[in-house]
């Protein structure tokens, strides 16, 4: 049972439930204990100890992230025993930690930097022994700088308790530990999906997404190049979040003027080709159920997830479907159909990407990617690098005004927005699969019960007198556990949707640093509410989609669909 | 054997009958062993009560009263629970686990019998360092020979109550004798210390309540329940009742194993059982609890042996590791040696300990090589403070002991050594 217990922090009087810890006790009365293991979703690791606070009674002082409150309890977090243990514990971690601070690529929000500045670290007397490790830029998306890692263990939690992909984890022991892939091997070599997730939890520079703004700079600045950028769905609800405004912040049109601004000769939205998508893979849904093809379909969009089947459940890559994601499909079309009506030779044509991904870095290379004759996509940035690009262009983002995108490849229906939350291409296909099958108009369009943070969500739709179960996953973990039950046949869903990451795109491994549940909810309630605002929300009803069906792509599941919009996967395993 | 009767056959816990064999299960039980398991059989309630009244403390070095442990655990609804007795015995110049396993394995056997029945844990490990073969055989083989005696396995001497116990063995760390990173270890996972709260007894092995108490411990139990709690008080004092095994070691003429009342003053342990120093050096210090514990100055060895006094005056008694040095030893030595120990065995969890461990072992190779500072001396001391304030388990805490406790005592070696001191700066003739 709950009970209420009254703690004295720094001589005043606090009553608090029992269940939680001083730190937290001290949080919700507006006292912040300084902390860099801690992690608000996370399981408590106690390992940084700069959350150490006196206990009246405790030989030693104790660490505030993991000792529990109790009645009575007389709490110091500021006395000169602790701010001196504090300002050692922080200038032990300095004298390992290379001094790059003016060049770092987390100088902006870097928590260690941070909490030097809070605690008036003025000089370090320890001696310094930065090491001198290699990076690891193997892979297309992340870069790891094992120099910069505090051992603090964020990483590996997310990796192996919320993604279960169990790539990061600490090694050896003592000065010899490292929190690595297993051996040293680089994040290339092991079945990392490049979720991002552990980017997105570091609080320091140990581990980036691989900076891609110098190359889209170049191609703006190339009088060569005609430069298109697109834009996921939920960059839309965390931009302005990224340029310091409040988690939830809805920046569409904001967020289009500030492309113009950099120099984009056109932008363009990935909600136009999620749109597309739905067309594309709701029709493929249908045929499968008609010709007996392998069910349950599993949705395609997000390429960490690809990554994690592909290594994980090789043998189940036939219930993926064949649809590339909007990304994707943007990049084709663009080099293809908009190269043709534009008049503008596909070679000369750079398409730019803004992601909340890290995993899309790496799509855009795969082989598989290239069905315009060129790389689809040229260059991928996530939400934080746009924000770094915009800051850098001095772009004072909230009071810039609204703009539109541009046509063609810029209409879009609510249903297209959606999809940056978890649930959201299920809802988007079920609007558009139900009115194609039954030939009645949808009355209530909102789909409930695929909606929110739920790990997994089921629900049974009536598609006229036909039941149809589905089945929702976001974040890997979750997605382990549906796997595993397609795997051994006790699954009996017709359609899945998997996102790689918790919230689904919302909560990407590109999006802005400190996200969490409560900053996934604000994002997820803002993406709904722009699919309420749009005047569409339907994809089949996205007349510029209509269009694209009727002067280029035919029908879907065409000729020319497949050849540009359909992709297949390779068996990776372990 | 003269040196192990200081105090009458009678007031001793341990008979370890010849050091070079060990006491078979027929000479145990004709000395009376097994009666009190017999006993606990009978009342097992009136055993706890008598554990408790007793005031067995936990020998493995936190000293943590047994009887209090026991009960905790008595009081737990979860039906699945372990015991898991500790013989990782891993503090260096510490020998007294491997005595008890190697020549009275019986007595442990039936501690832990008997600790298994009142904790309601039908599940038993010890843990077992690797270092120790010849230990883990002689259980191994022991347990063999109880269990076909019905002393232990399923319905013990036909009441039904059953203790399976199993030999969990090391695999070569130090730390893994932090209780909570045995427990990880025994899980298969890596031997790194837990969160505490929640403590072992509430969530240990697997998650399930779990007593866990070092071999020492143990082996007290039967004596206590065969002779009564009065018996026991009659020996050592007060606040530490009993005996406690001492592991000397060191410049003393007669190094070994002796069973101490608590009380004696370290002196007594060096001058009355180690026979006093060995040729004709003095004593300089002595360090004691083993490489976690103190370096003391001969000043200090009045203090008798007893968990408050020795707690007060910064005394850690630890595993009753007692290692004696003569005046041909250099503390710096000692100390960088502990140092490096503690360098290789820190699991690098958390900050203080691998951080300030790597700055300390620089420090004090710059004073060896005499080209430290005073300010090295205040900062080698601030961090020191730091890993005994602030760091994760007891490894980290304990580590800088005999850091501290040496600058406290013999600041002066380390002073000498420093180049800004103010006799090297005198004897240079550099000063303006």
């Amino acid at each position: 049972m709950l009970k209420n217990v009254d703690v004295v922090i720094n001589g005043e009087t606090f009553n608090v439930p029992d269940n939680i810890t001083i730190m937290e006790a001290a949080r919700r009365n507006g006292i912040k204990i300084p902390s860099l293991c801690h992690f608000p979703d996370q399981r408590v690791k106690a390992n940084c100890r700069v959350c150490v606070v006196e206990v009246e009674g405790s030989r030693n002082l104790v660490a505030s992230c993991s000792t529990p409150v109790r009645e009575g309890m007389k709490v110091r977090t500021t006395s000169a025993r602790v701010r001196e243990t504090v300002q050692t514990i922080l200038e032990l971690i300095f004298a390992n930690h290379p001094q790059e601070c003016l060049t770092c690529i987390r100088n902006e929000n870097c928590e260690l930097r941070q909490l030097a500045a809070e605690h008036g670290i003025r000089e370090i007397k320890a001696d310094m022994s930065t090491p001198l490790l290699p990076l690891d830029t193997s892979t297309a998306a992340i870069v790891r700088d094992p120099n910069k890692c505090i051992k603090c263990g964020r990483c590996a939690e997310v990796c192996h308790h919320v993604q279960t992909t169990g790539i990061l984890y600490s090694h050896n022991r003592g000065l010899e530990g490292a929190i690595t892939p297993e051996y040293g091997k680089t994040l290339s070599e092991v079945a990392c999906v490049l979720c991002g997730q552990c980017v997105l939890v570091c609080p320091t520079g140990a581990i980036h997404e691989k900076d891609d703004t110098a190359q889209v700079w170049a191609a703006l600045e190339n009088p060569e190049k005609h430069v298109v950028v697109q834009v996921a769905p939920s960059v839309r609800v965390s931009i302005a979040e990224e340029m310091g405004q409040a988690p939830g912040t809805i920046a569409t049109g904001k967020l289009v003027t500030a492309l113009r601004r950099l120099g984009f000769d056109k932008v363009f939205d990935t909600d136009f080709t999620a749109d597309l998508t739905i067309l594309e893979e709701g029709n493929e849904l249908l045929h499968r159920l008609k010709t007996g093809g392998t069910l349950p379909m599993i949705t395609s969009c997000s390429p960490g997830w690809i990554k994690f089947i592909e290594h994980n459940y090789p043998e189940q890559l036939a219930n993926l479907s064949s649809c590339k994601s909007p990304q994707q499909m943007f990049g084709a079309l663009a080099k293809t159909f908009y190269a043709k009506q534009s008049g503008i030779d596909a070679k000369d044509i750079t398409v730019v990407s803004i992601m909340p991904c890290t995993a899309k870095k790496y799509e855009c290379t795969r082989p598989e990617m290239q069905s315009s004759g060129y790389q689809d996509v040229d260059y991928v940035l996530t939400t934080r690098e746009f924000g770094r690009m915009l800051r850098q262009a001095g772009v004072n983002f909230s009071v810039l005004a609204d703009s539109e995108f541009d046509n063609p490849l810029g209409m879009s229906t609510g249903a297209g927005a959606i999809f940056g939350a978890t649930g959201g291409v299920m809802e988007a296909a079920l609007r558009t699969v139900y009115e194609v099958v039954t030939g009645k108009e949808l009355q209530k369009l909102e789909f409930e019960s695929v909606r929110g943070l739920e790990g997994v969500k089921e629900a049974i739709v009536d598609l006229d007198g036909l039941p149809v179960k589905v089945a929702v996953a976001h974040g890997l973990g979750n997605a382990r556990k549906i796997m595993e039950k397609i795997k051994d046949g006790t699954a009996d869903y017709t359609f899945v949707e998997v996102m790689a990451c918790p919230g689904g795109c919302i909560g990407g491994g590109g999006q802005p640093y400190l996200t969490r549940k409560e900053t996934r909810m604000a994002r997820m309630d803002a993406i709904y509410e722009v699919d309420e605002h749009m005047p569409l929300r339907k994809s089949h009803e996205n007349p510029a989609v209509q269009q694209l069906y009727k002067d280029f792509l035919k029908e879907p599941l065409g000729e020319m669909s497949h050849h540009l919009l359909h992709t297949r996967y390779t068996k990776r395993g372990l | 054997m003269t040196t192990l009767q200081k105090i009458k056959d009678f007031d001793k816990v341990f008979n370890f009958g010849s050091y070079d064999g060990s006491v078979s299960l027929e000479e145990y039980r004709m000395t009376g062993g097994y009666e009190a398991l017999r006993k606990v059989l009978q009342d097992p309630q009136a055993a706890t009560e008598e554990i408790c009244a007793a005031g067995l403390r936990g020998r493995g070095g936190a000293a943590f009263p047994a009887g209090t442990k026991l009960k905790m655990m008595q009081t737990n609804v979860e039906t699945e629970r372990y015991l898991v007795c500790n013989a990782d015995e891993g503090e260096p110049g510490t020998f007294k686990d491997r005595f008890i396993m190697n020549h009275i394995p019986f007595q442990l056997l039936e501690g832990l019998t008997i600790a298994a029945i009142l904790a309601g844990s039908s599940n038993a490990y010890i843990y077992i360092r690797h270092e120790y073969p010849a230990a883990q055989a002689m259980i191994r083989q022991s347990i063999a020979e109880a269990q076909a005696a019905g002393l232990l396995g399923e319905n013990i001497l036909g009441s039904g109550v059953s203790v399976n116990l199993k030999i969990f063995s090391g695999a070569g760390s130090y730390l893994c004798g932090e209780e909570t990173a045995m427990l990880s270890s025994i899980e298969g996972k890596k031997g790194r210390p837990r969160v505490k709260p929640p403590f072992p007894i509430e969530s240990g092995l697997w998650g399930k309540p779990t007593l866990i108490n070092n071999v020492e411990t143990l082996a007290n139990i039967p004596v206590i329940i065969a002779k009564g709690a009065d018996w026991y008080k009659g020996l050592g004092t007060k606040d530490s009742p009993g005996t406690k095994l001492i592991s000397l070691s060191g410049d003393v003429r007669n190094r070994g194993l002796y069973e101490v009342p608590f009380g004696t003053t370290f002196r007594e342990i060096i001058e009355n059982y180690g026979g006093g120093m060995k040729e004709v050096y003095t004593l300089k210090a002595v360090n004691i609890g083993g490489a976690s514990g103190v370096v003391v100055p001969p000043e200090e060895l009045d203090c008798p042996m007893e968990y408050g006094v020795c707690a007060a005056r910064g005394i850690t008694i630890g595993s009753g590791a007692v290692y004696v040095m003569d005046e041909r030893r250099s503390i710096l030595d000692n100390v960088q040696n502990r140092v490096n120990f503690f360098l290789h065995e820190s699991c690098g969890k958390c900050t203080p300990c691998r951080e300030g461990l790597r700055q300390a072992i620089r420090i004090i190779e710059r004073v060896l090589a005499g080209q430290a500072t005073l300010k090295d001396l205040s900062n080698l001391e601030r961090y020191t403070k730091c890993m005994q304030e602030a760091s994760f388990c007891g490894l980290g805490q304990a580590a800088g002991n005999s850091l501290l406790s040496s600058l406290k005592y013999f600041r002066k070696e380390y002073e000498e050594s420093c180049v800004d001191s103010a006799q090297n700066i005198r004897e240079r003739g550099d000063m303006c």
